[in-house]
């Protein structure tokens, strides 16, 4: 991270209004194009800074990633204010503004946005020393004003002092003199040891106004003149359309206009009530001749027949063919995962302004380069001319990172319809949101294991059939000899010591649903299919599934510490009491993803009819530094609701074509009755930190159903469970 | 004109009758901490209380909330149990995305004014009509007790 130079952003452009020290940071080479940014007379000063301290002792970090419940603001701001010394009371965040020249995602190159669990991880290094060095400004501008040396100062919770004077200034009295010191070269940072927020509790920064009603949402948003835009999308992916009458909705009291954009038609109203009534009074005919019209079934049944033939090679280790050749017994096992919406609970909504300096956005905004290029495209203006005002996402899960700025396209599309006359707030409701696509692929797998004459796994092939994520997204570069990564994480990178492997992939093209990566992407399914069947070769040869998963983890000792800590904590081995009529069972499964290591142990209790209740889960959690340990739980706690979710009841299916689920009683979420116990157990580490929104969610589903299957002997390998195959 | 009471104000509102209590809070009034979820009463993000009963703004037309005393999230801190619940949320940062939030504070306030030491199964009962895509329900069931205890 040596690259990263530090400037003084004061110095060259003070802020104007509020005095006060901003911190800057550019990668080399950027460098002058930033600077030109900083220089501009109409560029936003606090656009390229992570920290400004302002006269009035305000001490405010900007994020450069989304918050969308996963904390990132909190950590984020945790990591400065820690080297900062700054007292956590008084630190706010703001939502860094679109400049990937500043605020880009260093795990990403030269693209911002937010992702694969990546906000801690890639800030840590450059947000340490955004608070290191306002720090060292701050302490130098005290040296300087009481001539004392910079040595014999001390910084505590937002006060600087000179222990062997007496004297002390707030960081707001010193803020204008730290603004005009030279940015240090190189600064100190903190001994893990010394850390006082990093590690402790760190209340989360967004939580007054979110028990209060004040956190603005893009669905908030109110802008003078502003219509609301619901839209008529078509019944099948790929149709158009080919003729409508707008002549009822026009006659609906607050409609203002009816526009065509290439994806429907879009009603403008007053208000999203009217717009609602005006797109319901539209009648709208669709050229369905192009539309995809296979259902759900018959994909799968396609699907099915691909996993019989070789696939393109993801991974190759040894020779299965002797391996399986050579062995004692073969276990086989296929696993079917269905279309998964995101259903984050704030449906899709982005508000657009034309004006004659370009276009500003107000949105919950998770990919801002590729966003920033698409709407630029489509108006014929600069990338650099799309401001982004980044709000708070009411979910996103990962539709938000939307690969093709699907949804800001459709509301720039609208604006762009109506000649920009007024800003436009796009209203996705919940049928919108629901039945556009974008899912989670679904995915079958075929595995195989072959056991040799002593018991031990001496091969292992697996077969994964599913719709490319990366491709038509600003990554598909990353395909390569036919391989989506994201496809096969998970599978590719199992853990376990097998001499003999392969991992095949077969990426149908003409399945024409819509797909994006969703919490925790390829490892949705790969931890289900891979940490079930290694069950499975326990069960067949004999062995405690915790003790075969250690002895097949001896090269892997972070993943063995993990899910020891979670068996320990888990009870794992002791009995549990069951009720009469009732069967009880106990399931472990560890995974990897983002590069943080997750143990879960689920406890089950099936009754008589089948009917399941997930009683309690135990994570264990390898993340590197803990930045806020309570976070670290919570998005845990969350991860195990989410994937339960999925687990027991989600599914989008397809007939001819055709979504069948549009709202929460077709696809159903966990709701708090069904929730169960969760507890979260941190190793401690001091490697830097690694992701922690996405990580929780793997392991959960293989958990629950090797619980299932040791309450029950039975094996679901469907997702969501079919649970009345548990029935007695 | 259709008169409205909202948080203890008088509002005069040009709407058509059947427009749903939630858009009329939210786009004619401006008072944006109620949510739209799901516009069908599955979700539970658009709770408020008419007379102080929860109800889901979703599906009231605005019509039937005439002579009616509307209370939203913006005014629940004036509400003892309602300060009561906000502090235990915070406390134990119950939030993630927070879009739901509102809702579930409004339930569980609710709650809390008719039963003021809830079971577990009280807790079952009257919260799982509020969804949390985010999956915040270990900490909402922990936040109730713990405003149980402030309040006992």
């Amino acid at each position: 991270m040596s690259q990263i130079v530090i400037e003084n952003l004061s110095r060259r452009r003070f802020l104007h209004g509020a005095g006060g020290l901003t911190l800057g940071f550019c990668i080399p080479g950027l460098a002058a194009a930033a600077a030109a940014v900083a220089k501009a007379p109409t560029a936003s000063f606090a656009a390229n800074a992570f920290l400004r301290i302002g006269a009035d002792n305000s001490v405010i970090v900007i994020a450069k990633h989304l918050e969308m419940g996963q904390g990132s603001h909190t950590g984020l701001a945790t990591i400065v204010a820690e080297e900062l010394d700054a007292d956590w009371k008084t630190v706010r965040v703001e939502g860094a503004p679109a400049d990937a020249r500043r605020y880009n995602n260093l795990n990403w190159g030269p693209m911002q946005g937010t992702g694969g669990s990546s906000a801690i991880a890639n800030s840590w290094e450059q947000l340490r020393q955004a608070g290191a060095t306002g720090r060292a400004m701050l302490v130098a501008a005290a040296a300087q004003r009481w001539r004392v040396g910079e040595a014999d100062i001390v910084v505590r919770d937002g006060v600087v002092s000179h222990p062997a004077s007496g004297r002390k200034a707030t960081f707001g009295e010193l803020a204008l003199d730290a603004a005009k010191q030279a940015v240090p070269t190189k600064v100190a940072l903190k001994d893990p040891k010394d850390f006082r927020l990093i590690g402790q509790q760190a209340n989360r920064r967004d939580s007054k106004d979110k028990t209060d009603g004040s956190a603005r949402f893009t669905q908030d948003v109110f802008l003078p003149g502003m219509l609301v835009a619901v839209v008529a999308h078509p019944p099948r992916f790929g149709a158009t359309v080919k003729s409508f009458d707008a002549s009822r909705a026009k006659a609906i009291k607050g409609v203002v206009d009816v526009v065509q954009i290439p994806g429907g038609v879009a009603v403008l109203a007053k208000d999203t009530w009217s717009a609602k009534k005006g797109r319901d009074a539209l009648a709208v005919d669709w050229d369905e001749s192009a539309a995809f019209k296979l259902g759900s079934d018959e994909i799968l049944a396609r699907y099915k027949e691909l996993a019989k033939t070789p696939g393109a090679v993801a991974k190759q280790a040894g020779d299965t063919n002797t391996a399986f050749a050579g062995a004692t017994k073969v276990l086989s096992a296929s696993y079917d995962f269905p279309y998964l919406a995101h259903a984050a609970m704030e449906p899709l909504n982005c508000v657009i302004r034309l004006g004659k300096d370009g276009c500003e956005v107000w949105n919950g905004e998770q990919m801002q380069t590729p966003d920033q290029h698409s709407l630029a495209q489509l108006f014929g203006i600069k990338p650099e001319q799309v401001k982004i005002n980044m709000l708070f996402a009411g979910g996103s899960f990962g539709r938000r990172a939307s690969k093709d700025s699907d949804y800001l396209l459709e509301a720039a599309q609208i604006v762009k319809a109506i000649a920009g006359r007024v800003p436009v707030k796009l209203v996705w409701l919940r049928e919108d949101d629901m039945g556009a696509g974008y899912y989670r692929p679904m995915f079958h797998h075929a595995l195989e294991a072959a056991i040799d004459s002593d018991g031990n796994l001496v091969g292992w092939r697996h077969r994964l059939v599913g719709q490319s994520i990366m491709a038509g997204s600003p990554m598909a570069a990353m395909i390569k000899n036919g391989i989506d990564p994201v496809s096969v994480e998970g599978a590719t990178n199992l853990p376990y010591a097998v001499p003999n492997l392969v991992v095949e992939l077969h990426t149908p093209t003409d399945i024409r649903v819509p797909v994006l990566w969703w919490r925790s992407v390829g490892s949705t399914h790969t931890a289900f299919s891979t940490e079930t069947f290694i069950d499975e070769v326990a069960a067949a040869t004999g062995k405690d599934p915790l003790a075969l998963r250690l002895q097949l983890l001896a090269e892997h000792p972070n993943h063995a510490r993990v899910l020891k800590l979670a068996a320990d904590k888990g009870d794992w081995g002791s009995p549990l009491k069951a009720n009469a009529g009732e069967r009880r069972g106990r399931g472990i499964a560890v995974h990897e993803s983002f590069r943080t290591i997750v143990a879960q142990v689920a406890e089950v209790t099936v009754k008589k009819d089948g009917s399941l209740k997930v009683d309690r889960v135990v994570c264990a959690v390898d993340c590197g530094t803990a930045v806020n340990p309570d976070n670290i739980r919570s998005q845990l706690e969350g991860s195990v609701g989410f994937a339960l979710s999925a687990a027991l009841h989600q599914q989008i299916t397809l007939k001819a074509g055709r979504v069948e689920q549009d709202n929460f009683d077709g696809f159903e979420l966990l709701r708090l009755n069904e929730m169960p116990a969760v507890e979260v157990h941190i190793v401690p580490s001091s490697a830097a930190p690694t992701g922690i929104g996405e990580p929780g969610v793997p392991p959960l589903a293989p958990a629950v159903a090797n619980a299932i299957a040791a309450a029950t002997g039975r094996r679901l390998r469907r997702m969501p469970f079919n649970t009345g195959e548990l029935a007695i | 004109m259709i008169k409205l009471n909202v948080n203890g104000k008088s509002h005069q509102v040009d709407v058509a009758p059947d427009t749903p209590l939630l858009w009329v809070l939210r786009d004619t009034l401006q008072l944006t901490g109620t949510k739209y979820g799901c516009g069908k009463g599955l979700c539970g993000a658009c709770t408020v209380y008419l007379d102080g009963a929860p109800a889901r703004s979703c599906s009231t037309a605005v019509s039937s909330a005439v002579g009616r005393r509307i209370t939203t999230i913006e005014a629940i801190d004036a509400d003892r149990i309602g300060k009561v619940v906000q502090a235990a949320w915070r406390k134990l940062d119950v939030v993630q995305c927070g879009y739901c939030q509102s809702g579930q504070i409004m339930s569980a306030v609710a709650l809390l004014a008719h039963k003021r030491q809830p079971s577990d199964a009280d807790i079952d009962a009257a919260m799982s009509g509020n969804l949390c895509r985010c999956a915040t329900y270990q900490r909402v069931r922990a936040a109730i007790h713990e405003a149980a205890k402030a309040l006992a």
